[in-house]
């Protein structure tokens, strides 16, 4: 389009030949060439790209990206029991209504007046999420739970002046995947043992490693094996004696029935609040939290954006601005620590939808209906021949690791044998945590009817024997 | 939308917060039913949790009947000025049309519930889409293969550190080479980032022109150099023309160069890095590439490498199956840790890739060149506003799709400032501008980028608008500096969120110190963050 024939299409509406014309008249050029006059001839594209060739009708569109994406198999459309850091949950319709709306779908960096709903819609996700984790201080949305996983114990260790982290053994390897990246030159990693018997950290391996050089201590409640940590308030303390700052990673989803960290003496909570009415989007969905107390020391540390209530000039009047922007990378650049930017918002107030809807009610019911469900689909696997349920006295929320080494089949087989019944599996752990065996986790939530998990059961036990 | 009068109304429902609408007893939703046989057969959970596991009190979340909290939402929505309701300039977003197909096609259970685990002959239809996007990302940047896995611009560029300290690592030098270089107007995140992955970054300061120039790079230039990290046009709009000899001159000396594309629209099918010379790129899917802003995410960043580069992206990687299909690597290799977990943010790869298809090559180009038409369209009349002028003279260069005002003049001869006309500007109905990123290199800067989707009538009811504050702001600058008026709710106390005694950042927060906000011994605040 280098001469000005023009070109025609919805979406570039200045583009058509006429009004085109008319725009060059009035800048004073006789074409587009003369205003990329700074660009070098030289580093300029000569003709067209070779792109495939364009499909400018709707209608063709979308049967050509409908086409490719409709080979998907969806969770709809089998019976799914994987989780694993993204899980499926029921959506309520609220949820995508609102974040379908065109208005918050596409805002974007407007401030107190602008966009006000925006911003309340955001100091209500922190509000709500300050609820259910047990804190004053909530900051918007993180890209996921790793990455607020990397800002809580990077900010630990700037807190505490100390470079030494204390991960939980348990952790997923993605997981420690992207700690490992992010920490790599402030932090040094080490990992707390993990007690064989129960799958939960060893206290005496804690205290152990707990030495001065430790300024934060991890572990995620549940685990990401499903465990539940009963003994919060006594790590908080073991920790705090050490000087270090207790780090917890949650799904906010169990806090309707579970403790809230802050309430048995988490410094830093961090999550991700994909659970919360959000699609898993194969992952798209995920999103991060970041909490602590309403401290100097703590908020001065937060990478992204806080949104503070605010009172107006009208009696009454409230509104909302972005806080102590100096703390962020937007200000701090090449001295910074951390780094703020767009991130998840729109599921943050996906999130707040959610919460809103269910209420207190509405979590301990949900809550407790995972925690059953899931019961049941161990009770009930454990009795197969070839399948161990290694932690079935435990307490566990949502999934639980089922071992199948006795069997003398792989994961992987097992797992193509569920398919073949239009189910999925659990997670393969083998290769992740070799010392389980062919062990996979399995994931049940409160989609799960007694008829989908006996189908399950039937089909593990076909596929067993 | 009137540009000749302040005569827009936002909506102003004082809607209160979701909190103070609870009523004991009220549900929004239920959860789905339990099993009798389920519940007889595994007895009270909750009560059978060890006693430090079980939460004591229920959370004081709110009890709302569900028509409420979707009024309430509804309304907060009413209260956003997104692309989809009016004009939206705001420079370095790159505010465009996001098609409505796409989000009517993302919504499909066969994208929308689909686990990142569940398979890969089970997900052919996302692994294809990701592998043809990849080939068009390849083509219009002329790199080799791309990941996108990064959730934003930042986390993208970011990742552009962290290939680069691959790079240097896997060749022992990364001890050596311990800087980046990057300039003052591109992105925060070029600086910022870098530093996060342990370098320390040297940033080039403009020159007359308004970018850095040739001498500045030479003198920044040593063995510790391990790279360059820039936008080019920078935030400013301008492209330096001597791009071509800052890569070489770090490719002499031993660094990698990684081109952010956070202001890439201008050169769709115009300009490609690969042929500039870098190693590396980035792109921001939500703004070039027409995935929605998402009132500040869900964003995506295509991260691309040259093949020399490819075995340190992060994995998974998506490949031809042997037999047909696809599959994803997982091959650690070299590859650097994972950015995010599983395999990005695939609803925006879906649109951006819907977008490329329905504009094609030409399109592309159209795009490019009209969103640049649009800004010199948007420079010429601009020219023309009392108070404002042009940065650096000195640079005849028409500007490529965005342009940092400055607001200095105006503020000399009214006491208006930038933030006042930008605050101003909602009473039009329109979306305001930002300012700047930091440091405010420009005094009383205004940064503003029509793109390429703008009809003639909007650009000009801005313009009109931009014009009435300017007449306003020498008739009557208490009134300019006042705003808004007609706005979603009236002006704040602005202090209160930069005072620890009364910042609040959640309602438990607010309860416990909004009595401090009336206090006599309240902080004086001597900074304020401004907009962005």
């Amino acid at each position: 389009m280098s001469d000005n024939k023009g070109f025609s299409h919805p979406y570039v509406p200045n583009a058509e030949p006429g009004i085109r014309q008319r725009l060059l008249k009035t800048v004073g050029v006789a074409s587009t060439d003369d205003l990329y006059a700074s660009v070098p001839d030289a580093l300029q594209v000569k003709g067209l790209l070779d792109l495939p060739d364009p499909l400018p009708s709707e209608h063709d569109l979308r049967s050509h990206v409908e086409g490719i994406i409709g080979q998907n198999v969806s969770c709809r459309d089998h019976l799914n029991f994987c989780g694993a850091g993204c899980w499926q949950h029921y959506v309520p319709a609220l949820c995508d209504e609102i974040t379908g709306r065109g208005e918050f779908l596409t805002a974007y960096g407007g401030g107190t007046y602008s966009d006000h709903g925006k911003n309340q819609a955001m100091f209500e996700f922190q509000s709500l999420i300050g609820e259910l984790v047990g804190m004053e201080v909530v900051g918007s949305p993180a890209y996921d739970m790793g990455a607020a996983v990397n800002s809580a114990v990077t900010m630990a260790c700037r807190i505490t002046g100390r470079r030494g982290v204390l991960l939980s053994g348990g952790i997923s390897g993605d997981r420690l995947s992207q700690i490992r990246g992010f920490t790599k030159p402030v932090a040094d990693l080490s990992s707390i043992g993990i007690d064989p018997a129960t799958g939960l950290i060893n206290l005496d391996d804690l205290k152990a490693k707990l030495t001065p050089e430790i300024g934060a201590v991890y572990f995620e409640n549940p685990s990401y094996l499903g465990l539940i940590e009963s003994r919060g308030a006594e790590i908080a303390e073991i920790v705090h004696a050490a000087g270090a700052l207790l780090v917890v990673g949650v799904d906010p989803l169990s806090l309707g029935v579970l403790a809230a960290p802050g309430d048995y003496g988490a410094d830093i909570v961090c999550g991700d609040i994909q659970p919360l009415g959000i699609h898993m989007y194969a992952g798209g969905g995920c999103a991060g939290f970041l909490a602590s107390r309403d401290e100097e020391r703590f908020v001065s540390e937060f990478p992204m954006i806080l949104m503070s209530i605010a009172p107006g000039v009208e009696e009454g009047d409230i509104g909302f601005a972005w806080s102590t922007m100096q703390r962020t990378s937007y200000d701090k650049r090449h001295d910074s620590e951390d780094y703020a930017g767009t991130t998840q918002w729109l599921w943050g107030i996906g999130a707040a939808v959610y919460l809103s809807l269910m209420g207190p009610q509405g979590m301990d019911e949900i809550g407790r209906g995972i925690l059953q469900r899931a019961r049941y689909a161990a009770m009930q696997i454990a009795k197969l021949k070839g399948a161990k349920v290694p932690h079935l006295d435990g307490a566990f929320f949502k999934e639980f690791v089922v071992d199948f080494s006795a069997s003398g089949k792989s994961v992987a087989e097992i797992n193509a044998g569920l398919r073949a019944h239009d189910i999925f599996g659990g997670k393969d752990l083998s290769g992740e945590f070799p010392m389980l065996g062919q062990s996979a986790l399995f994931c049940v939530t409160e989609i799960h009817a007694k008829k989908d998990i006996d189908k399950l059961v039937d089909t593990l036990a076909e596929v067993l024997s | 939308m009137s540009g000749k009068q302040s005569d827009f109304q936002a909506a102003r429902w004082n809607e209160a917060l979701i909190m103070e609408l609870s009523e004991t007893g009220a549900r929004g939703i239920v959860p789905p039913a339990m099993d009798a046989d389920i519940a007889a057969a595994v007895g009270d959970v909750v009560a059978a949790l060890p006693a430090g596991a079980r939460r004591e009190k229920l959370p004081q979340l709110p009890e709302v009947p569900q028509h409420r909290v979707l009024r309430h939402f509804m309304r907060l929505s009413q209260m956003c000025m997104g692309f989809d309701v009016t004009t939206d300039m705001m420079g370095t977003c790159t505010m465009k049309y996001s098609p409505k197909v796409h989000e009517h096609i993302a919504r499909s259970a066969k994208l929308a519930d689909v686990h990142p685990l569940q398979g890969e002959q089970n997900m052919q239809g996302l692994l294809e889409l990701m592998y043809r996007f990849n080939k068009i990302m390849c083509q219009i940047s002329g790199m080799d293969e791309f990941t996108f896995q990064p959730a934003s611009g930042a986390q993208g560029i970011y990742t552009n550190a962290c290939l680069i300290r691959a790079y240097h690592e896997s060749r022992g030098e990364l001890a050596q080479r311990n800087e980046i270089i990057t300039t003052s107007f591109s992105h925060p995140a070029d600086a910022a980032t870098p530093s996060v992955a342990g370098f320390k970054v040297i940033t080039l300061m403009p020159g007359e022109m308004g970018y850095a120039d040739v001498d500045a790079l030479k003198a920044a230039i040593s063995d510790r150099t391990a790279g360059l990290m820039l936008t080019n046009p920078e935030d400013t709009g301008q492209y330096n023309p001597h791009i071509r000899e800052f890569v070489d001159l770090v490719h002499e000396a031993g660094g990698l160069c990684a081109y952010d594309q956070a202001n890439g629209n201008p050169l769709l099918g115009k300009v490609r890095a690969g042929d500039t010379g870098f190693d590396m790129c980035q792109f921001n899917l939500h703004k070039t590439f027409s995935a929605p802003h998402g009132s500040l995410g869900m964003g995506c960043a295509a991260v691309g490498v040259k093949d020399f580069l490819r075995k340190f992206l992060p994995r998974p990687l998506v490949a031809e199956a042997d037999g047909g299909g696809y599959r994803l690597d997982y091959e650690q290799g070299e590859g650097i840790d994972k950015i995010r977990a599983f395999i990005g943010n695939i609803p925006a790869v879906l649109k951006a890739y819907s977008w490329v298809m329905s504009l094609g090559a030409e399109g592309l180009r159209a795009v490019a060149e009209t969103a640049v038409l649009n800004n010199n369209y948007m420079l010429k009349s601009m020219r023309e506003v009392r108070g404002v002028t042009i940065p650096w003279p000195a640079n005849n260069y028409p500007k490529l799709e965005q342009v940092r005002y400055s607001f200095e003049q105006m503020f000399k001869e009214t006491g208006v400032t930038s933030h006042d006309v930008i605050d101003r500007m909602v009473d039009y109905g329109v979306q305001h501008c930002m300012p700047s990123h930091m440091p405010m290199l420009v005094p009383e800067p205004f940064t503003m980028e029509p793109g390429e989707s703008l009809t003639v009538a909007e650009m000009d009811q801005m313009l009109a608008a931009l014009k009435a504050i300017s007449h306003e702001a020498y008739s009557d600058p208490e009134k300019a500096q006042g705003g808004p008026y007609n706005a979603s709710t009236t002006r704040i106390d602005s202090d209160v969120p930069e005072d620890p005694d009364c910042w609040a950042f959640t309602y438990r927060a607010y309860q416990r110190k909004k009595g401090h906000w009336t206090s006599e011994s309240r902080r004086k605040i001597e900074r304020h963050s401004g907009g962005y």
